[in-house]
């Protein structure tokens, strides 16, 4: 592929009202593959809402729910990633994102790193997530992580030694506001982090974020594209709600990966016997 | 002292560009609910004349609905810069005197202390508030800010009563840099806080200790999750810092519902976990 048009639909999602945003995803997804984009990729829990509590059981779903198929059938003309709570047959609750292709699930990633700490909850309601893979679609290589799976660098580390050309952060990422700056300071750390992961990865980061507000928590928003060579190159910049169109032309890697080689120079070899060692193996 | 005002200084600026953030609140929060329409008591002081700015921006005058409720020792500098704000927003004036049924509850009690009818006009403003939010189909804000919630200085279901609140999570500091960017009247500003229950009261004489001291130290406890012999080593005095953490945490309740009696599996309060939000 030359070059991948992708959407990054930066919504509000209604808190526990599946039929509502399961609409607002259709719209989205209209409005994405009118201005010609090959994918759209919707915030962790657009389908439901974030601050679920008890509703979590409510608003879970398995992934032949027609829910679920609805936005798989969308997926016939546009490559979709959308994330919901996802319900396995043996009644474990987890978030996860789908990446959407052809009418298919091409790939599913369940939320790894539940944060249960200050103002987050979700190892209450929510299973981890037991694996981190990458998958290949068209030539392009992908790897998700969902918000807080991001703050663990040993899972871009790991998907980027899996050869991902795409890294897809879905969030719903609270601000904290007071930060003295028109942006907040949870948006200023992401934004870091997001360009930082690109640069040192050579890869594209593409970080989307909810937008609105759920018992007065503030979902910052901000949805961004950065380039391998660590430069945005588009995104929604503000808390509003919004769609970004954003062109990633996929010889850029060629070039800064023959410029830069981190990944060429990267020796999983060494990280493998320190790891053992630190884990108490040989 | 020159740490608190350092504190309160720095403080304020955190609070510089945060007005965008208190209107997308308003109009996501009270959008949600079907409302669109706001109605809070407008006293004359800082608090809630922010609330009236932030609200003016969120929903359009039309849509905003305060009631100055004075009683007959009310200050009539208080009623003058309400009606300052009033006429800087263009909002309607309504003024309901709380006089006659104050007077008439308290007639044959003549003993009663300041605190009684304190807690009492409050809460008279607060029922008269929250009618009128059949009247006009409007939610009630609240207008209370951080360094009152977490000291309690106020009146449980008074004062402290409402639906939403844009400020609460504002110390008096932060307060004054909103008020600053909104364009609150600058007697509002300058004056010195007061709950306006009796006459010459003034907020910093009745608690005891000055709004810059309790930010700061709240600040340091609250925020910063210092100790109170860390905050002590900062250079505030002992026992100031053991009273305002001591009420803080004696004033925990007015900031809870009502502590229920566990004896179900669910229970309103304990482990039937739903948001505020919930079905809206």
């Amino acid at each position: 592929m030359q070059s991948l048009r992708v959407a990054l639909a930066q919504i509000s999602p209604v808190l526990g009202d599946i039929s509502a945003n399961l609409n607002l995803h259709l719209e989205q997804i209209e409005a994405a593959k009118q201005q010609g984009a090959d994918l759209i990729i919707f915030p962790e829990l657009g389908l439901t809402g974030y601050s679920l509590k008890d509703m979590a059981l409510d608003v879970a779903r398995d992934c032949k729910h027609v829910d679920i198929v609805t936005l798989l059938e969308a997926s016939k003309s546009i490559d979709i990633v959308f994330s919901f709570v996802e319900e396995s047959e043996d009644h474990r609750f987890y978030t996860s994102s789908i990446y959407a292709a052809k009418g298919e699930i091409k790939h599913k990633h369940r939320k790894v790193y539940l944060p249960t700490y200050g103002l987050f909850e979700e190892g209450r309601q929510f299973a981890r997530g037991d694996d981190i893979q990458a998958f290949t679609l068209d030539d392009v290589r992908f790897g998700m992580m969902i918000c807080e799976d991001a703050w663990h660098p040993s899972v871009p580390y790991l998907l980027s030694l899996a050869g991902v050309d795409v890294m897809m952060i879905t969030a719903a990422g609270p601000g904290r506001a007071l930060s003295g700056d028109p942006n907040s300071a949870s948006q200023a750390f992401w934004e870091r982090m997001v360009r930082t992961y690109a640069q040192l990865f050579t890869t594209y980061v593409i970080f989307v974020n909810r937008t609105g507000f759920e018992d007065g928590v503030f979902f910052f928003g901000h949805s961004l594209v950065a380039n391998p060579q660590g430069e945005l190159i588009g995104g929604v910049f503000s808390h509003e709600v919004g769609l970004a169109v954003v062109d990633l032309p996929m010889q850029l890697l060629r070039k800064v990966r023959f410029r830069t080689p981190l990944l060429r120079d990267e020796d999983p070899y060494l990280t493998e016997r320190v790891l053992r060692r630190l884990t108490g193996g040989n | 002292m020159k740490q608190a005002s350092a504190i309160c200084a720095s403080l304020a600026e955190t609070a510089s560009h945060i007005v965008p953030v208190l209107v997308a609140f308003l109009r996501d929060e009270v959008g949600k609910t079907g409302f669109h329409d706001v109605v809070f008591g407008l006293s004359g002081g800082i608090d809630s004349a922010v609330v009236a700015y932030l609200a003016t921006q969120a929903f359009g005058k039309e849509h905003v609905h305060p009631i100055i409720m004075p009683y007959k020792t009310s200050s009539p500098a208080s009623l003058a810069d309400a009606r300052a704000v009033l006429h800087d927003l263009s909002l309607a004036e309504q003024v309901i005197e709380i006089t006659p049924q104050i007077d008439a509850y308290f007639a044959d009690k003549p003993d009663a202390s300041a605190l009684r009818k304190g807690n009492k006009m409050a809460r008279e403003r607060m029922t008269i508030v929250y009618d009128h939010s059949v009247v006009y189909h409007a939610l009630a804000l609240g207008t209370s800010n951080k360094t009152e919630l977490l000291l309690g200085y106020g009146t449980q279901f008074g004062d402290l009563a409402s639906a939403i609140n844009p400020i609460g999570d504002l110390y008096k500091a932060q307060i004054r840099a909103v008020a600053k960017a909104v364009g609150v009247p600058l007697s509002i500003l300058q004056k010195a806080p007061s709950a306006d229950l009796w006459e010459d009261q003034t907020d910093e004489s009745e608690l005891g200790f000055t709004y810059d001291e309790a930010d700061a130290i709240l600040h340091l406890f609250v925020d910063d999750r210092l100790s109170v012999e860390e905050i002590v080593e900062i250079g505030f005095e002992e026992t100031l810092v053991k009273l305002i953490v001591r009420r803080v945490m004696i004033n925990q309740y007015k900031r809870r519902m009502p502590v229920i009696a566990k004896l179900s599996s669910r229970t309103i309060g304990i482990d039937f976990r739903y948001p505020r939000d919930w079905g809206l």
